[in-house]
C-alpha cells in the first residue's frame, strides 16, 4: 500500500485533489444558498453512529439525526439540558461531552447562515418543506400529529434519518 | 452481602466490562437498601410507606405534571410522555424486570422528573417511599 502511494506521480495526486476540493466547494455553494442558507446537511445521519447518543437522546422522542440542524445549534442545545424545552433533561459532563462532540461534527454541511434555532421546526428549510402547500393546517390539528416535533408521525422511518418522500405517511 | 460475588454476578461485572460501559447491575432491593442508608441519616426517619409513595407518585405538586402524568395511574402498564407521546416502558419491577437495576440511571431519571414534578430534587424519603410503593404494584 505504501509503496504504490509513494510511487504515485506527485503531481497527478495534487492535481487531483485540487480538483476534487473545487467541485466539492461549488456543490456545497450552491446547496447551502438554499433556503436563506437554513439547509440541512447531506447526509443527515453519519454512517456510524453513536452509542450514547442513540440511548441518550430517544428517551423522550426519536434521536433527531444531526444533520437536521447546524453546529452551534447543537452546541445551545447541549449547554441548556437543565431546562430542555420545558423539561430537565440534563447529563453528566463526561456524556455531554461526548455528544456534543458527535452532533457537532456531523452537523450540517450545508448550513451557511449564521442563525442557530434551538428547534429543527424553526429552520427555513423545514418550514418550506412543511408549508401550508405541502400540508393541510387541520393535518397539524390532529392528536396523532401533536407537535411539528413529532416527526415519526408523519415519518415513520424517521428514527434511522429517513425522510424520503415514499415513507411519507399522514396519520388520519 | 457475600452473595453478590456469586458466580453469575462475576459473569455480569465481566459482560459489563466486555461491553465497556460502567453499568454495574444490582438488584431492586440493593437499591432501596442504599436508598434507606441515605433516609436514615434524617432526623426523625421511621421507614418507608407504600401508601405515602402512592399518594406522593399520584399527586401533583404544584407544576404541570404529576409522576403518573407519564407513567399512569397504574405503573404495572405503558405509560407515554406527556408533552411527546413517546411510550414508556412500565416502572413498576414486577412486570419490567430492568427497572431498578442501574443506580447511575435510577439517580439520573429520579434527578430529572423530580425537577419537573416538584421544581427539586426528591428527599430520600419521598424516593423511598416511591420505590417501597412501586415494588408493591403486581
Ligand atoms: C427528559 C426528556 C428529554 C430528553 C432526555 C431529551 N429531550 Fe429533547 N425534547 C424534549 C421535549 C419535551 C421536547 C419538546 C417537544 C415538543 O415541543 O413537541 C424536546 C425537543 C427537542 C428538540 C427540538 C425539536 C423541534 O424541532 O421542535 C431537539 C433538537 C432536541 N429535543 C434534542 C435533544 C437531544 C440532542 C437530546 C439528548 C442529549 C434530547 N433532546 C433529550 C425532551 C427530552
Ligand atoms: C404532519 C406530518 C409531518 C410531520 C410531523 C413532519 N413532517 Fe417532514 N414532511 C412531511 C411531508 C408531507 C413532506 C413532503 C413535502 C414535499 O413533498 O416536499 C415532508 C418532507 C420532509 C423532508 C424532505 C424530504 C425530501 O426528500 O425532500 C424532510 C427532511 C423532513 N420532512 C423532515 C422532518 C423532520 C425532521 C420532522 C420533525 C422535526 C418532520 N419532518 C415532521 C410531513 C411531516
Ligand atoms: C414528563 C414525563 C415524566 C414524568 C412527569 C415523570 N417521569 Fe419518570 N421517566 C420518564 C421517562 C421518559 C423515563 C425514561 C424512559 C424509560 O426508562 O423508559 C423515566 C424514568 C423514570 C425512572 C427510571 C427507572 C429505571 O430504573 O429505569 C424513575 C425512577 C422515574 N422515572 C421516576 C419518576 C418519578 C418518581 C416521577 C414523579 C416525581 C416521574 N418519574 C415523573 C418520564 C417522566
Amino acid at each position: 500500500m505504501s509503496i504504490y502511494y509513494r510511487n504515485f506521480p506527485r503531481a497527478l495526486v495534487v492535481a487531483i485533489l485540487a480538483m476534487s476540493a473545487t467541485m466539492s466547494v461549488a456543490r456545497a455553494d450552491n446547496d447551502s444558498g438554499k433556503y436563506g442558507g437554513e439547509n440541512r446537511g447531506k447526509p443527515l445521519q453519519p454512517a456510524q453512529t453513536n452509542a450514547k447518543f442513540q440511548q441518550e437522546c430517544s428517551n423522550c422522542h426519536i434521536a433527531y439525526a444531526p444533520g437536521l440542524l447546524p453546529a452551534e445549534s447543537w452546541r445551545k442545545v447541549m449547554s441548556g439540558l437543565d431546562k430542555h424545552f420545558g423539561s430537565d433533561a440534563s447529563l453528566d459532563v463526561q456524556d455531554n461531552k461526548e455528544i456534543t462532540a458527535f452532533l457537532v461534527s456531523n452537523a450540517s454541511n450545508r448550513w451557511s447562515a449564521s442563525t442557530a434555532p434551538l428547534r429543527i421546526s424553526e429552520s427555513m428549510w423545514f418550514k418550506r418543506k412543511h408549508d401550508s402547500n405541502e400540508i393541510s393546517p387541520a393535518v397539524w390539528k390532529n392528536p396523532q400529529v401533536k407537535s411539528p416535533a413529532n416527526c415519526a408521525a408523519c415519518h415513520p422511518q424517521a428514527e434511522r434519518g429517513d425522510f424520503s418522500e415514499r415513507n411519507i405517511k399522514i396519520p388520519k | 452481602m457475600l452473595r453478590i460475588f456469586h458466580t453469575s454476578g462475576l459473569a455480569l461485572v465481566f459482560a459489563a466490562g466486555l461491553a465497556a460501559q460502567p453499568v454495574f447491575a444490582e438488584t431492586h432491593n440493593e437499591i432501596l437498601a442504599s436508598i434507606q442508608k441515605e433516609a436514615s441519616g434524617t432526623p426523625g426517619f421511621q421507614g418507608f410507606s407504600a401508601a405515602r409513595g402512592e399518594s406522593f407518585f399520584k399527586t401533583k405538586h404544584g407544576n404541570e405534571w404529576s409522576c403518573s402524568s407519564c407513567h399512569t395511574e397504574n405503573p404495572a402498564v405503558s405509560g407515554k410522555h406527556a408533552k411527546t407521546d413517546k411510550v414508556i416502558q412500565p416502572l413498576a419491577p414486577s412486570v419490567n424486570a430492568e427497572r431498578f437495576t442501574d443506580p447511575g440511571k435510577v439517580a439520573k431519571w429520579f434527578k430529572r422528573n423530580c425537577n419537573d414534578v416538584l421544581d427539586r430534587v426528591c428527599t430520600p424519603q419521598e424516593k423511598g417511599d416511591v420505590l417501597t410503593y412501586l415494588l408493591t404494584v403486581k
